[in-house]
């Protein structure tokens, strides 16, 4: 194994002040590898999605210490290293679906001849190709992520951070949903910290899991995920595959039943 | 031959479903003109109320096309009005850049929105009446052409709405749109451009539709004290005046004013159909 891509060692993150504070994170070690799909699977209040702002420099860590390709959040934010995937799909209503996907080409100064190639190329990839010029409004709750992370990837960024991005999704548009993720990760083999509190996605998705707990945030088990490339409609149902789901809920439960 | 006959038949079942929006809408003024043309007549009759106090519609319907030496009333009245108009847009237009460019200002520098947006609302508790006779004599004593302090009467009036609205709009920003920014490492400036800037639109145009009638408001205000010679302002101070001779001219000018308000609402209204067209259509 060679360097981490991402690396968090001891990080801790505490809201608050002195008289009333809140531990979200308590000493979380994290080692992802170049080109994994990994997933921060947990309960609300876990600090999944927290540790996945500290990662993108969103938010700053009350201790430890967090690294991209080697370099500080801050300075990996500046490269332009990662690309962000909201939960919320977070267009912005007065651009079309094209120039969403263009506002980080557009913010980060690039060549304006190269926008249209690599827009048009990135709308087909998540299957906007007919879109372009429709306003979000008019577009549904799976078209508007869709479109999010057409723009996500625009820039060609190595890592994409996706905090619980298809949680507003009806069951048959995420299962759909994670399909065409897994066709974009294999086809551009970009590393993917992925936040969801779907044990089902997680298992699906990820070559890697991160089981997190609650009060305070700590990662509670790593799990391998084993099951085949290319995973499609019939891994769901394999025995494998609820084995493992199995695993990371007992997980969970050993987690819940020792705080009470 | 048959196909003519079901292109008829659809022509037929069609027009329930297409009647203009339009006509709907003249449709609706038109019976409230008439509802308060019967109230107004009525209320007339039944308490004996006389003219010099409330004309026969009729009356003022006259006064409108009374031949002058100067022509029918109302082309004097356009001419008054069109200069009230212009006034009222120069006013506007300063108002409004003024009060974008403070709202920028107070938005950026949350110090400096601590210490002037008090004087700035104090600004409107003025009672503009008291104080647009000494605008108007004082700039009148400075050689400034007549038509500026009304101009200025109209910015003072435009620029509040403006203020308020546009600083709220620039701080509505969602907080993950923002973040997205801070994840491209936007300077404050894109920042400004991309996203607080297209997000402060709507309440710009909702202050504009505000600002455009008080700016009509502040510029015929402008024009009632004495000395002045133009504008819809003067034809209301002669027309009361005059009242009791000529009873339906004091309302014909106050018709005059009143569609000059709803051309100016209207002016902004369209801008607003043509620049904010993301809006989903109510």
């Amino acid at each position: 194994m060679g360097d981490p891509i991402i690396s968090v060692q001891n990080v801790s993150k505490v809201y608050g002040n002195a008289n009333a504070s809140t531990v979200a994170l308590q000493d979380v070690s994290l080692f992802i590898e170049k080109g994994e799909f990994v997933s921060l699977v947990g309960p609300s209040g876990c600090g999944k999605s927290t540790l996945l702002r500290l990662i993108a420099d969103l938010d700053a860590p009350s201790s430890g210490t967090i690294q991209l390709n080697g370099h500080a959040p801050e300075t990996a934010r500046k490269n332009r290293e990662y690309g962000f995937v909201f939960q919320a799909p977070t267009l912005y209503d007065w651009r079309t679906v094209a120039r969403n996907a263009e506002l980080p080409l557009e913010v980060m100064g690039r060549d304006r001849r190269d926008w249209k190639p690599r827009i048009d190329k990135m709308l087909a990839l998540v299957g906007l190709r007919d879109f372009h010029e429709y306003y979000p409004w008019q577009l549904s709750g799976g078209m508007q992520q869709r479109a999010s992370i057409a723009r996500a990837l625009s820039f060609d960024p190595a890592i994409l951070l996706m905090d619980e991005p298809f949680g507003a999704l009806d069951e048959f548009t995420r299962e759909r949903m994670n399909m065409e993720l897994l066709d974009i990760w294999e086809t551009t083999h970009k590393t993917i910290l992925f936040v969801t509190h779907s044990i089902s996605e997680a298992v699906f998705l990820s070559s890697r899991i991160v089981v997190m707990t609650p009060r305070p945030g700590r990662v509670a088990r790593l799990v391998a995920i084993d099951l085949p490339s290319p995973r499609t409609f019939e891994t769901r149902e394999s025995r494998r595959f609820f084995e493992l789901m199995t695993d990371v809920r007992e997980t969970l439960k050993e987690e819940f039943t020792r705080h009470e | 031959m048959t196909d003519n006959v079901s292109l008829d038949n659809t022509l037929i079942a069609a027009p329930p479903a297409v009647t203009p929006r339009w006509l709907w809408l003249l449709g609706g003024y038109l019976l409230i003109f008439l509802l308060v043309a019967v109230i107004w007549e009525s209320s007339k009759a039944l308490f004996a109320i006389p003219d010099y106090k409330l004309p026969h519609l009729t009356q003022i319907a006259e006064a409108f096309v009374r031949p002058t030496p100067k022509g029918p009333v109302w082309l004097i009245l356009l001419q008054d009005a069109s200069y009230t108009a212009l006034e009222a847009l120069v006013g506007f237009s300063l108002g409004s850049l003024t009060g974008f460019a403070i709202a920028v200002l107070l938005q950026r520098y949350v110090r400096l929105r601590q210490g002037f947006l008090p004087y700035v609302i104090a600004s409107q508790t003025v009672p503009i009446i008291a104080i647009a006779p000494m605008i108007v004599v004082g700039m009148g004593r400075m050689g400034a052409p007549p038509w500026l302090s009304k101009s200025i009467i109209a910015a003072y009036l435009t620029f509040f709405p403006v203020v308020i609205n546009v600083l709220r709009g620039l701080e509505s920003v969602d907080r993950d749109a923002l973040l997205l920014m801070r994840s491209y490492a936007a300077t404050d400036n894109q920042i400004f451009r991309l996203l607080r800037l297209p997000t402060s639109l709507p309440y710009l145009f909702t202050a504009l539709k505000i600002s455009a009638t008080a700016s009509v408001v502040g510029a015929i205000i402008g024009e009632l004290p004495v000395g002045s010679t133009r504008g819809i302002g003067v034809q209301i101070v002669v027309g009361s005046q005059y009242n009791t001779f000529n009873p339906g001219f004091l309302w014909a000018t106050i018709i005059a004013a009143a569609m000059l308000g709803l051309l100016a609402y209207g002016a902004v209204a369209l801008a607003e159909k043509r620049i904010v067209r993301w809006k989903r259509e109510a």
